[in-house]
């Protein structure tokens, strides 16, 4: 027992795991905040298709050696895409599916394409699956300041957001515009699928965005009970994935995924057996 | 002059005009039901009405102290809502968001005001209950209560009754009425003739070139309108 403690200690004391850790809650956190809306409003397949317009960005970026502002390079790119597939999703809905496979399969293999081609011999799997250890000095400072704004401004506007979401014709009525806050979230969700790439990669970054809410909403009653819950179950998730893949050695953004797979397993299970008694 | 006054008015989608050239004025205090066949633009007049839809041809005016933060909706429900996680109370909040305010918090005048409307309408019982755990008449009546913070003026409701059972429908008629008497204004689309005839002090009935406009008694009177509600009476959906 306290050989483990001091283990843990000794792995807290690490700096490297000290920035990771601030700048993963602070990601794990913004992402939970918008999740909720997302997944309300039919949008879980945004995140999902921004991840791969932001990996083409990204590999861009690097291959042509402007790795040291490649998130500010992405950031534009994938904020630009976001409105598009906003706009997509809200002419049809259909449309809108088939348009975000369209348009992540093609970032994807231009991203890839360019890659290859320059040569560069980065590990395409740290794109893919990300690496919370490895986040340079710069990204973090960017992160945890652009991770802050992104709930700060879902904390002010929360009370319209909840409404657009529950209702556009009747919040476009009173005077609250569907038009700008459905932008504000695309902005915002654009923010945090650049920030979380590096920490959980393309492929995982959009579970940390729905997962925590879908498992809240299995037995959450009121939208801030789903809102406050998801963002505890994503810090929660955080943590525990990280510790468990430091001490057994597994990846850590594949482990924090299998963590909210296991908490929405568990959610369900929980609102399976309350609907019984 | 009027509240709501509408010049030659041309509502359309792309490819189509709805509603053409129609003309007509409400008044405060007013109980407007505008009935009409499926496709007749009944619900594109009340979108137009709010600022929802763009207005092809013609005008709408608002006047006597009109403003847009005195409006209340009552919209068609959505799919999204049937499973939404929010409580009563947080539904019926966001009817107060017309207002300016940088408060996170409603104020307790609002709360108040929230108690008052959701007693009013028999919603308190379930206040702190989750939306998607109530009944079709339940959710309707909650989505009334949060039109209702929001009206001051007038009232808007798209086929209110529509999925309700003739005991809630008769309920809701009635709350709508004793709304009206307090002088509300109130715009209803309906699909309820009955309904229309026996609450409604103006009718508005959308009908191709030959809408009829008037007031209840005219209606009652009129060939053209008896000939629409033979026609109403074949199955045309």
């Amino acid at each position: 027992m306290t050989d483990f403690l001091s283990a843990l200690a000794s792995f807290f004391s690490y700096p490297f795991v000290q920035k990771a850790l601030l700048v993963g809650s602070l990601i794990s956190l913004s992402a939970a905040l918008l999740g909720t809306t997302l997944v309300l409003k039919r949008y879980s397949m945004i995140g999902d298709g921004l991840s791969h317009v932001g990996f083409g960005a990204l590999a861009i970026a690097t291959s042509f050696h402007i790795a040291d502002v490649a998130v500010g390079f992405a950031l534009p790119v994938v904020v630009i895409a976001a409105f598009f597939l906003l706009r997509l999703s809200e002419n049809s809905k259909i449309h809108g599916d088939a348009a975000i496979a369209l348009i992540s399969t093609t970032s994807l293999a231009i991203g890839y394409m360019v890659m290859h081609k320059n040569g560069t011999n980065v590990d395409v799997g740290n794109y893919m699956f990300g690496n919370v250890f490895t986040i340079t000095d710069s990204d973090a400072v960017f992160s945890v300041v652009l991770a802050i704004a992104v709930m700060l401004l879902f904390l002010l506007f929360y009370h319209k957001i909840f409404s657009v979401t529950f209702d556009e014709s009747f919040s476009k009525a009173i005077g609250v515009s569907p038009a700008l806050y459905n932008g504000m979230i695309a902005v915002l969700t654009a923010v945090v699928v650049v920030l979380g790439m590096r920490m959980m990669g393309t492929l995982l970054i959009s579970a940390l965005i729905i997962f925590p809410s879908l498992t809240s909403m299995r037995f959450c009653k009121s939208f801030f009970s789903v809102v406050t819950v998801s963002a505890g179950i994503s810090l929660l998730a955080f943590l525990l994935g990280i510790l468990l893949a430091h001490f057994l050695d597994f990846p850590a953004g594949s482990t924090i995924v299998v963590i909210n797979a296991l908490f929405y397993l568990a959610g369900m299970i929980f609102s399976k057996i309350r609907s019984r008694l | 002059m009027a509240l709501i006054t509408c010049e030659a008015l041309s509502l359309g989608y792309e490819g189509g005009t709805v509603v053409s050239d129609l003309s007509f004025t409400v008044e405060k205090g007013d109980y407007l039901c505008i009935i009409g066949e499926n496709g007749s633009g009944k619900s594109t007049l009340i979108r137009a009405l709010l600022g929802l839809k763009e207005v092809s041809r013609g005008k709408i005016r608002y006047g006597d102290g009109f403003s847009r933060q005195g409006i209340g909706y009552l919209p068609q429900q959505t799919l999204v809502q049937r499973d939404f996680p929010a409580t009563v109370t947080e539904i019926v909040c966001t009817g107060f968001l017309n207002r300016k305010r940088f408060s996170f918090f409603y104020s307790e005048k609002e709360k108040k005001e929230a108690a008052d409307i959701m007693d009013k309408l028999s919603v308190s019982s379930y206040k702190e209950k989750s939306y998607k755990a109530l009944s079709g008449g339940q959710q309707q009546r909650v989505l009334l209560a949060r039109a209702l913070c929001a009206a001051k003026d007038l009232l808007l409701l798209d086929e209110p009754t529509v999925g309700l059972d003739p005991l809630m429908s008769a309920t809701l008629y009635r709350v709508i009425q004793q709304l009206n008497r307090e002088g509300l204004t109130i715009i209803m689309v309906t699909h309820d003739m009955e309904a229309a005839l026996r609450y409604a002090s103006h009718i508005l009935h959308l009908h191709k070139d030959t809408s009829f406009f008037g007031t209840k008694e005219e209606y009652d009177h009129c060939q053209v309108c008896a000939q629409f509600l033979d026609e109403g009476e074949t199955p045309h959906d």
